[in-house]
C-alpha cells in the first residue's frame, strides 16, 4: 500500500513529509536522551532483516496466496518505539529510492502510513496494554494480532486520506474505502499472526532480548487502562483537528472529491447495503459535517469545478498537441544524441 | 518480485552508482536538491494536465543519457513498479466520464486525460527518483542528507542498513533456497515454517550486531559514523541546481507545447 507520487499533490505531500521529519527528529533526539551504543549497529542490521525477511513469502493458509512480513510491528516490540521508528523510516527510504517504491515525494507519506502508526499508535496503547508483562504465548499473540489489526487499518485509511485531499483520482470516498479497508485487515490479520510467531520464537529462544527492549522503552513502566483511555481520547481530538485543518487548508482537493461521489449517477446505489451503512454511520459521527455528503448541496460546485484545460478552443488544443508531441520528441531525441556521441568517442 | 531480481536489481544501480561521469561528479546534496524539486513541480500541475508535462521527460533523459544510465533498466523499473497509481488512476475513466475535445472532431472522457495525467507524472517522478539513485552513491546520498541538516542518529542507520543489506539479503536467499529444496509445491511453505525461518535469521543477525559492535569498539566507535571527506559545493553544482530550478519554473509557469505549436504551425502555415 505504497503511495505514490503521481497521486499526490504538494501541499499533503510536504505535510506528511514535515510530519514525518518532525517524528525522525524527535525519535532520534529521544534516543540520544538514553545514550546505548548498542543499539546502533543493532538498529541498523535489524533494518537489513526486515528488509530481506520481507523478501522471504509463504502461503497464506486456505488461500494459497503468498504474503510476508511488513515489519512495523515487531520492530516496535523488539526495539521500542523510537528505534523502530527511526529503522522503518530507513528501510522506507531505502526501498524508495532503489525499488522506486512511491516515490521520494510520497516518501514523507509512507514513512508516516507504516512507521508512525504501528509504533506511536498501536505499540503503546495496544500491544503494550494487551501483552501486559509479556510472559504469555497467547497474550502476545492476541496483543499482535490487535495491534497489527490496528497499525494497518490506520496506515491504509491514511493512504485513502492522502489521495483524495490530493484531489488527483476521481474515485469516491466511500468506494475507494471499501476498497482498502477489507484487504488490509486480511493483511493485518497475517501480520499480526506472523508478528506473534517470531516474537514467542525469540522469547523462547532468547528471553533476555525482549526483557532488555523492555527496559530501554520509556512507556514501559506499566500503562493503566485510564491512560489508554486518555490517550485514545487525546488522539482523537488531534485527529480531527488535524483533518479539520487539512479540509479548510487544501478545500478543493477534498470537496472535489466529494462533489464527484454527489454528482455522479452513484447515490441511488449509496441508498442500501454498506455504503448506506457506512453513511449512516459517518453522518452520526458528523465526520467532516460541512462537507455534507448530500448531493444539492455540491451539485453547482461540481459544475464550477469542471476541468480547465479541456475548455481551450479546437485551435490552441491541436497547437498544444502538436508541441506536445515535438517537445517529446526533442527530448528524446537528445538523450540519444548524446548517447550516440559518448559511443563514438569512447575508445 | 523474486528475491533474485530484487537482489540483482539493487546490485546494479548501486554499481551504476559508482560509474565517473559528469552527472556522478556532481555534488549529492545537488542532485538530491534538484530531484526533490522536479517531483514537487511535476506534481503540483493540475489533474487535467498533459501536455504542460511533457518538457519536464528532458530531464530525467538528460541524467539518464549524461550519466551513461541504460535506458531500459530504468524504463523495466518503472513498468514494475506501476500497479498502485494504475489500480487507483484507472478509476478516473470511470467515475469522470463528461467528455472533452481533444483535437477538432476527437472527443475523449475528461476521466481518460486525469489517467494520462497521472501516468506521465507517475514515469517522471519515478524515473528521476531511479536515476538519483543511480547516478549517486548511496553513502553519497547519506552524507549529503547529514549536511542537509537530518539527524546523525538517522544518517548512521542509514549507512548501517546499507552496510548490511547485502549481507543478509544472501543469507535469507541461502535460507529460502535450503527451504524450497526440501518442500514440494506449497508443502513447507507455510506460516510455521516462515515464523521459524524469520526467527532464527532475527537471532542470528542479533549475534551479528554484537559481533559488529565489538568490532567497531575495538576500532574507536563513538556513536557516530565519521567521515574523512571534507566537499565543498563548487560552482558546477550550483550551476547545476540554477540550470535544473529555472528550467522547471520555464516548464511550470509557460505553455512551451503549446508555443512551439503556434510556431511550427505558423512557419508550416
Amino acid at each position: 500500500m505504497h503511495m505514490a507520487d503521481a497521486l499526490l499533490s504538494p501541499a499533503v505531500g510536504g505535510t506528511f513529509w514535515a510530519g514525518t521529519i518532525g517524528t525522525i527528529g524527535y525519535a532520534s533526539k529521544k534516543l540520544k536522551e538514553h545514550p546505548d551504543d548498542r543499539k546502533i549497529p543493532l538498529m541498523g542490521v535489524l533494518g537489513a532483516f526486515i528488509f530481506a525477511s520481507q523478501m522471504i513469502n509463504f502461503t497464506i493458509p486456505g488461500t494459497g496466496s503468498s504474503g510476508h512480513l511488513g515489519g512495523g510491528m515487531i520492530l516496535a516490540v523488539l526495539l521500542g518505539p523510537h528505534a523502530a521508528f527511526l529503522v522503518m523510516a530507513s528501510v522506507l527510504t531505502v526501498q524508495a529510492l532503489f525499488f522506486a517504491d512511491g516515490g521520494l515525494l510520497a516518501l514523507g507519506c509512507n514513512i508516516w502510513n507504516l512507521g508512525f502508526y504501528p509504533c506511536f499508535v498501536a505499540w503503546p496503547l495496544i500491544y503494550k496494554p494487551l501483552a501486559g508483562g509479556g510472559r504469555s504465548p497467547q497474550r502476545i499473540l492476541l496483543a499482535s494480532m490487535a495491534s497489527g489489526i490496528v497499525g494497518l487499518q490506520m496506515g491504509a485509511f491514511s493512504v485513502v486520506l492522502q489521495t483524495l485531499l490530493s484531489g488527483k483520482t476521481a474515485l469516491p470516498f466511500t468506494t475507494f474505502l471499501l476498497m482498502m479497508q477489507p484487504i488490509h485487515l486480511a493483511i493485518g490479520v497475517v501480520e499480526g499472526f506472523v508478528t506473534a510467531g517470531v516474537i514467542n520464537y525469540v522469547r523462547a529462544a532468547r528471553p533476555e532480548i525482549l526483557d532488555s527492549s523492555d527496559s530501554s522503552a520509556p512507556l514501559a513502566a506499566g500503562i493503566s487502562l485510564r491512560n489508554v483511555l486518555i490517550g485514545i481520547v487525546a488522539l482523537a481530538i488531534v485527529t480531527g483537528g488535524a483533518l479539520s485543518w487539512f479540509a479548510s487548508a487544501h478545500p478543493d482537493g477534498l470537496e472535489w472529491s466529494i462533489a464527484k461521489v454527489t454528482g455522479k449517477g452513484e447515490l441511488p446505489e449509496q441508498e442500501h447495503g454498506i455504503p448506506a451503512a457506512l453513511k449512516s454511520v459517518q453522518e452520526k459521527t458528523a465526520f467532516l459535517p460541512g462537507y455534507g455528503f448530500k448531493p444539492q448541496a455540491n451539485e453547482p460546485k461540481a459544475k464550477e469545478e469542471a476541468p480547465s484545460w479541456p475548455n481551450v478552443d479546437a485551435g490552441t488544443s491541436v497547437s498544444g498537441l502538436i508541441g506536445g508531441v515535438l517537445v517529446l520528441a526533442m527530448a528524446l531525441g537528445i538523450g540519444w544524441l548524446i548517447r550516440a556521441f559518448r559511443r563514438r568517442s569512447a575508445p | 518480485m523474486s528475491f533474485e531480481t530484487a537482489y540483482s536489481g539493487i546490485g546494479r544501480l548501486d554499481r551504476l552508482s559508482y560509474r565517473d561521469t559528469v552527472v556522478h561528479r556532481l555534488d549529492p546534496r545537488a542532485k538530491v536538491v534538484a530531484t526533490l524539486l522536479f517531483v514537487v513541480v511535476v506534481v503540483s500541475f493540475p489533474k487535467y494536465e498533459v501536455l504542460s508535462l511533457l518538457p519536464f521527460f528532458l530531464f530525467p533523459v538528460l541524467i539518464g543519457a549524461l550519466g551513461d544510465i541504460p535506458a531500459g533498466f530504468i524504463a523495466r523499473k518503472v513498468v514494475a513498479v506501476s500497479p498502485f497509481a494504475v489500480f487507483v488512476g484507472i478509476f478516473n475513466p470511470l467515475f469522470d466520464p463528461s467528455t472533452v475535445a481533444i483535437a477538432p472532431g476527437v472527443s475523449v472522457s475528461a476521466g481518460w486525460v486525469s489517467f494520462a495525467s497521472i501516468l506521465v507524472k507517475f514515469a517522471l517522478t519515478i524515473s528521476a527518483a531511479l536515476l538519483l539513485i543511480a547516478t549517486t552513491s548511496f553513502p553519497g546520498i547519506c552524507r549529503g542528507l547529514r549536511r542537509l541538516g537530518f539527524p546523525a542518529l538517522f544518517v548512521s542507520q542509514l549507512l548501517f542498513l546499507y552496510r548490511y543489506l547485502f549481507v543478509l539479503m544472501e543469507e535469507a536467499m541461502r535460507v529460502v533456497r535450503a527451504r524450497d529444496m526440501r518442500s514440494f509445491g506449497t508443502r513447507g511453505t507455510g506460516v510455521r515454517v516462515f515464523v521459524r525461518i524469520v526467527g532464527t535469521l532475527f537471532l542470528r543477525t542479533v549475534e551479528r550486531a554484537e559481533r559488529i559492535y565489538g568490532a567497531m569498539l575495538a576500532r574507536g566507535f563513538r556513536g557516530e559514523v565519521p567521515s574523512m571527506r571534507r566537499e565543498a559545493l563548487r560552482s558546477s553544482d550550483a550551476f547545476f541546481v540554477l540550470a535544473a530550478g529555472g528550467f522547471f519554473a520555464l516548464c511550470r509557469f509557460v505553455p512551451v507545447p503549446q508555443m512551439i505549436g503556434r510556431l511550427v504551425r505558423g512557419l508550416a502555415g
